[in-house]
C-alpha cells in the first residue's frame, strides 16, 4: 500500500480556501487563491437523495450570485453575437467617429481601425469562454483519469504516475505555453486554432487535479462498499465510474470550476502577449490592441476597461462560486 | 527524512532532463533553417555571399552533424563550466548567457521583493481577517477581486492613472532611455521609480491569493482539536491564535513553491506590458524574433531557477515542520 | 469537593431546530468519588461533559445550576469559567490523541500553555517529572514530539498535562475508546492511582465500554436520549439494576468464556429517538419490554434506595 505522504503540505489532502475547508494548501491550481479545494478534506457527502443537494446548491447566496455571473457572461457571449450586425473586426464605422468614447450609438466606443468594441467585447466573451471550458474539461479528465488511477490502484502505477505529475507540477506552467504556443505559431501543419490552444492549456493544468483526486481517492478505497463491489469481482474502471466517482462528484464540480477561472487567465494572458491563435476575437487579444495602438495613452479607456472587467468578473465570480458550492458539499458540523 | 528528500531530488532531475530534452527537441524540430533565418535578417547582397554566410552559420551552431550528436553536444554545453547557451541571434554577437545575465538583475528586483512581501503581508492581513469578522468583510472581498485581476490588466491600470492621467511615474521601460547606468543617486531614483509600478503589479495580485488563503487555513486551525484543548484548559485567545497560525504558515511555504511558475507568469506580462528589462521581456523579444537559442537559454534558465527555489524551499519546510524529520513511526513504550 | 448538578440543559443550535442534547440533568458527587457516565452514542455524555468545562461553538446553554464546592460555576459564562478551568475543572477530551499542538515540542507547549495562565514552568517542572515517571512514560518525552509518541503514551501525556494543577474535578471523556486493552488497563489505573494521590478531588469518567467503569468507578450514571436513566454504586448497577435500560446494557455485555452459541448476545432492539424533537415521555418507551401507558408521562428521576435514583415508573 502506498504511504500516504503526509510529510510535506503539498502531498496532503488540500486545504482551503476559496473554500473554505481546509485542508492543506497544496493541490490548489496555481493561479488561484492557495489552499483553494478546500475540498481537501471533502468527505463524501453525506447520504441524501440527490435532489437536495440541487435544492440546497440553489440556495446558497454565493453559488447564485456568482454563477449569475457567470452565466450572464455566457449568455451575453453566446446570444448577443447573433443580434450584431457586424464582426468583431469589421472596419465599419466612419472616420469622423472611430476612437471616439462610449455613445448611445456604440454602447461601449470605437477603435481607431472603425471597430465596435461592444462586438468586439461580445464575441471576445464568447471566445474566451470556449477555450476556458475546453481546456478545462481537458485538464479534468487528464488530471482525473490519473489521479483515479494512482489513487485506486497504487504499488508502482502509483508511483509511475505521481513521478509524471510531479515532473509536469514543478515546471512553471505559464512559461511552458509561452514556449509551446511560440513554436505552435511557427509550425503551419499544427494548425494552431483556439481548439488546439485550448488543448495547449489542458495539457498543463492538470497536475493539481490529480494529486488532489488520488488523495480523496485513496480515503474512499478503503470503504466498505468499495470492498464489496472488489469481492464480487467488478473491475477496476467500473468501480471508480460507479463507487468512486459519484462519491466525488461534488468534488469534481469544484475542480472544473477552478480549472475554468484558471483556463481563463491562461489564454487571456497568451493572447495578450500575442501568442494565441491570430483569427477571431479574444479577451485578452483586445487587450494586446489596445495596448499595441497605445489606448493607454491616447486615453482610449473603453477599449482596454471592458475586456479586463470581463476577465475579473468571470473569474472572480467563478472563485465565488466555488467557495458558495464548498459551503453547500463540506457541511461543517455545525449544519445538519 | 532523507527519503523525503531524496524523492524530491529524484523529481528535481528527472523535470531537468524533461526540460533539457525538450527544450532541445524545440529547437531541432522547428521549420525552416535556423541559419538561413539568421542570414535573412542580414539581407547579403549576392547569392554567393548568401550561401557562404548560411555554411558559416550552419557550421558555427553545429547544424550539420548528425541529430543524435547535437543532443549530446548541447548536454556537454551545458555541463562545461561556464556552460554554454550559445550565441543569441538577436543580440548576435553576445552569447545568450550575456543576455541573461544582464537582463536577470530586473527580474529578480520586481520577483524577489514581490514574492517574499506579498507572502508576508498576505499571510499577516489573512490570520487578521481570520479572527476580525469586520476585518474580514473588506479584506476577503478585496482579496478575490485582486486574485481574480489578470496581471497585464492591473499593470495596464497602474500605468493608464499613475502614469498617464497623473504623470507621477514613468510609463514603461526599467530606466529613462537618456540615462547611463552608474551608481549616481540619479540613476537610482530613477531606476527606483521606474520599479515601483511593475513591483506593485505584481505584489497586489500576489496578495490577495496569499491573504485568502491565510485566512481560511487559520479558520480551520482555530477549530482544530489542540486549539479546543488548549481553549478547555483556559489557555488565552492570544495563544491559541499564536499556535493556529503558525501551523497555518506550513501549507503556506508549500504553496509558495506552487505558485512560483504562476508569478513567473505574472512577471513576464509585467515586464511586457512595463517594457521592463528582464528576462520576461527577452522571453517576448527572442520570441519576436525567432532566436531560438536565445529562447532555449532563458527556458532551460528559468526552469532551473524554479528547480533551485523549490529544493530550497524544501529544505525550509524539513526546517519548520518537525514530522517530516521524525517520520511517522512512534516511539514505543 | 462536592459537585451539585440541578436540572442542567444544553442544545445545541441547528438550522433545522435545537438538539435537545442534554435535557435536564440532576446529580451530585461527592469527595473523592470517581462516577462513569455509560450510554450509547448520542445519549448526551459527551454533552455534559462540555458543558461543565466549555461550550464549543454550537452549543447553547439553557438553564440548570452547577455548583463546585459550594461555588457557582459559571458554564454559561465563557470569560469567568476561564478562572475555574485547568485549575478547578479540567478535561481529557475525546480527542486526546491529537490535543496536542503538533509542531511544538510537548515540553515547550507545557511552558506556554503554563505562562499563559500565569504559571511558572520551572517551579512546576519537578513535580511534572515526577508524575510523568509515575505514568510510566520515559523522562525525555518533554523533548519530543507529539507525532513521536503512541497512542497510549499520548493519552497518559494528556492525563498529566490535564492534571498538573491538580483540579477538583477532572472529567475524562472516553479515554480508552482508541486503545489497545493492556494500555486501557495501564491508563485506567492511572486514573485511580491520581484519585488515590489526591491530584484530583473527582473524577466523572465518561465512556460507553461499561467494562472498563466498573474496574475503577465508584458509581456509574447510565444516561439515553439527554436524560438520566439510573445513579448508583457501581455494584448496584451491575448487579442489580433497576432501569429496563440499564438492565438491557448490563445484559448485553459477554461474559468471558461464555461462547455464543451457549448464551446469546442480546442486543437492544431499535435505535434512540432523535433529539431534534424528542418524543414526550419517558424516551425509552419505544423499545423498552415493559413499557405501559403511565410511560406517556415523563418519569421524574428519584431515589429509590440510598444513592440509588431510577427514572422509570415501573421501579416507583
Amino acid at each position: 500500500m502506498t504511504d500516504i505522504k503526509t510529510t510535506s503540505g503539498t502531498d496532503a489532502v488540500p486545504a482551503g480556501p476559496s473554500g473554505g475547508a481546509p485542508a492543506t494548501g497544496a493541490a490548489a491550481p496555481p493561479g488561484s487563491p492557495p489552499g483553494t479545494p478546500s475540498a481537501a478534506a471533502a468527505a463524501p457527502l453525506p447520504v441524501r437523495r440527490r435532489g437536495e443537494w440541487l435544492v440546497f446548491v440553489l440556495r446558497n447566496k454565493k453559488v447564485i450570485g456568482g454563477g449569475g455571473v457567470v452565466l450572464a457572461f455566457l449568455l451575453f457571449g453566446l446570444l448577443s453575437p447573433l443580434f450584431l450586425e457586424h464582426g468583431p473586426r469589421d472596419r465599419f464605422i466612419p472616420q469622423e467617429r472611430r476612437a471616439e468614447a462610449p455613445s448611445t450609438d456604440f454602447w461601449l466606443g470605437t477603435t481607431r481601425f472603425g471597430e465596435d468594441v461592444f462586438t468586439q467585447l461580445a464575441y471576445g466573451v464568447r471566445s474566451t469562454f470556449l477555450v476556458a471550458v475546453l481546456a478545462a474539461l481537458i485538464a479534468a479528465i487528464i488530471g482525473m483519469t490519473v489521479g483515479f488511477l494512482a489513487g485506486y490502484r497504487g504499488g508502482f502505477v502509483d508511483e509511475l504516475l505521481m513521478m509524471v505529475t510531479n515532473v509536469v507540477l514543478v515546471l512553471p506552467v505559464f512559461i511552458i505555453l509561452v514556449v509551446v504556443s511560440s513554436y505552435a505559431n511557427e509550425i503551419p501543419a499544427f494548425d494552431f486554432n483556439r481548439l488546439t490552444q485550448a488543448v495547449v492549456i489542458g495539457l498543463f493544468s492538470w497536475p493539481w487535479v490529480a494529486r488532489a483526486v488520488r488523495a480523496q481517492t485513496l480515503s474512499l478505497r478503503s470503504r466498505d462498499f468499495v470492498d464489496l463491489a472488489r469481492l464480487t469481482g467488478v473491475g477496476t474502471l467500473s468501480i471508480v465510474r460507479k463507487e468512486i466517482a459519484p462519491n466525488m462528484g461534488s468534488y469534481l464540480v469544484m475542480v472544473f470550476v477552478l480549472l475554468f477561472a484558471g483556463a481563463i487567465l491562461f489564454a487571456a494572458a497568451l493572447d495578450f502577449l500575442g501568442l494565441g491563435p491570430s483569427g477571431g476575437m479574444s479577451l485578452g487579444l483586445m487587450l494586446n490592441f489596445s495596448r499595441e495602438w497605445s489606448a493607454l495613452h491616447l486615453g482610449h479607456w473603453w477599449w482596454f476597461i471592458p475586456p479586463g472587467v470581463a476577465i475579473t468578473a468571470i473569474t472572480g465570480a467563478a472563485y465565488i462560486t466555488n467557495v458558495g458550492l464548498d459551503e453547500v458539499f463540506n457541511p461543517k458540523l455545525r449544519e445538519m | 527524512m532523507r527519503r523525503y528528500l531524496g524523492r524530491k531530488v529524484l523529481i528535481y532531475a528527472l523535470t531537468l532532463f524533461v526540460a533539457v530534452t525538450i527544450n532541445w527537441m524545440l529547437l531541432r524540430f522547428m521549420p525552416g533553417d535556423p541559419a538561413r533565418a539568421m542570414v535573412s535578417r542580414q539581407r547579403p547582397s549576392n547569392p554567393e555571399a548568401y550561401q557562404r554566410l548560411v555554411d558559416y552559420y550552419t557550421e558555427r551552431f553545429g547544424l550539420d552533424l548528425p541529430i543524435w550528436q547535437q543532443y549530446l553536444n548541447y548536454w556537454k554545453s551545458l555541463l562545461s563550466w561556464p556552460p554554454d547557451l550559445g550565441v543569441s541571434t538577436w543580440a548576435f554577437p553576445r552569447p545568450v548567457s550575456d543576455v541573461i545575465l544582464t537582463a536577470l538583475p530586473y527580474t529578480l528586483s520586481l520577483l524577489v521583493p514581490a514574492i517574499l512581501l506579498s507572502w508576508y503581508i498576505g499571510n499577516k492581513l489573512g490570520a487578521l481577517a481570520a479572527r476580525r469578522k469586520a476585518l474580514d468583510n473588506t479584506v476577503l472581498p478585496v482579496s478575490y477581486v485582486l486574485t481574480a485581476t489578470p496581471y497585464m490588466w492591473l499593470a495596464m491600470l497602474l500605468i493608464w492613472f499613475f502614469a498617464v492621467q497623473m504623470e507621477w511615474l514613468p510609463t514603461s521601460r526599467s530606466y529613462s532611455a537618456n540615462l547611463i547606468p552608474r551608481f549616481s543617486f540619479q540613476f537610482i531614483s530613477d531606476l527606483a521609480a521606474h520599479w515601483l509600478l511593475p513591483f506593485l503589479s505584481l505584489f497586489l495580485v500576489a496578495l490577495g491569493g496569499w491573504a485568502i488563503g491565510m485566512r481560511n487555513l487559520v479558520i480551520y486551525e482555530l477549530e482544530s482539536d489542540y486549539a479546543n484543548y488548549l481553549g478547555a484548559l483556559g489557555a488565552p485567545d492570544s495563544l491559541i491564535r499564536r499556535y493556529a497560525f503558525r501551523n497555518a504558515l506550513l501549507p503556506q511555504v508549500t504553496g509558495l513553491a506552487l505558485q512560483l511558475g504562476v508569478i513567473l507568469g505574472g512577471n513576464v506580462l509585467t515586464e511586457s506590458v512595463f517594457s521592463y528589462e528582464g528576462l520576461g521581456l527577452r522571453i517576448l523579444d527572442a520570441i519576436t524574433a525567432r532566436d531560438w537559442f536565445l529562447l532555449q537559454g532563458l527556458f532551460l534558465f528559468i526552469v532551473i531557477m524554479v528547480l533551485v527555489c523549490n529544493f530550497v524551499i524544501d529544505l525550509i519546510y524539513i526546517l519548520i515542520d518537525p514530522r517530516t524529520r521524525t517520520g511517522l513511526q512512534g516511539a514505543s513504550v | 469537593m462536592s459537585l451539585r448538578v440541578e436540572n442542567l440543559r444544553v442544545y445545541y443550535r441547528t438550522l433545522r431546530g435545537n438538539v435537545q442534547a442534554l435535557d435536564g440533568v440532576t446529580f451530585r458527587l461527592e469527595d473523592g468519588e470517581i462516577m462513569g457516565v455509560a450510554g450509547e452514542s448520542g445519549c448526551g455524555k459527551t454533552t455534559l461533559s462540555k458543558s461543565l468545562i466549555r461550550l464549543d461553538g454550537r452549543m447553547q446553554y439553557i438553564e440548570g445550576s452547577v455548583e463546585l464546592d459550594g461555588a457557582r460555576l459559571p458554564v454559561d459564562k465563557q470569560e469567568e469559567m476561564n478562572n475555574f478551568r485547568y485549575t478547578e475543572v479540567s478535561i481529557i477530551p475525546q480527542y486526546a490523541m491529537s490535543a496536542m499542538m503538533p509542531i511544538r515540542r510537548i515540553g515547550r507547549m507545557i511552558s506556554e500553555l503554563l505562562q499563559s495562565r500565569g504559571y511558572d514552568y520551572q517551579t512546576i517542572l519537578p513535580e511534572l517529572r515526577r508524575r510523568i515517571e509515575l505514568v510510566g512514560l520515559p523522562e525525555n518525552v518533554l523533548d519530543r514530539y507529539p507525532i513521536e509518541l503512541s497512542g497510549g503514551m499520548k493519552q497518559r501525556m494528556v492525563l498529566v498535562i490535564s492534571t498538573l494543577l491538580n483540579p477538583s474535578l477532572l472529567i475524562a471523556d472516553e479515554v480508552t475508546s482508541a486503545l489497545d486493552v493492556s494500555t486501557q488497563k495501564a491508563v485506567a489505573e492511572a486514573l485511580v492511582e491520581f484519585r488515590d494521590r489526591e491530584f484530583v478531588k473527582s473524577m466523572i469518567v465518561v465512556t460507553h465500554d461499561i467494562s472498563l467503569v466498573y474496574q475503577i468507578a465508584d458509581t456509574i450514571m447510565v444516561m439515553y436520549a439527554g436524560k438520566l436513566a439510573e445513579k448508583a454504586s457501581t455494584e448496584v448497577i451491575v448487579e442489580s439494576p433497576l432501569h429496563p435500560y440499564t438492565q438491557l446494557l448490563i445484559s448485553s455485555l459477554p461474559e468471558v468464556g461464555v461462547r455464543y452459541a451457549d448464551k446469546q448476545l442480546g442486543g437492544i432492539p431499535g435505535s434512540p429517538p432523535q433529539l431534534l424533537n424528542p418524543p414526550k415521555g419517558c424516551r425509552f418507551r419505544d423499545r423498552c419490554p415493559l413499557a405501559f401507558d403511565k410511560c406517556v408521562e415523563e418519569p421524574p428521576f428519584v431515589e429509590v434506595a440510598p444513592g440509588h435514583s431510577v427514572a422509570c415508573w415501573k421501579v416507583n
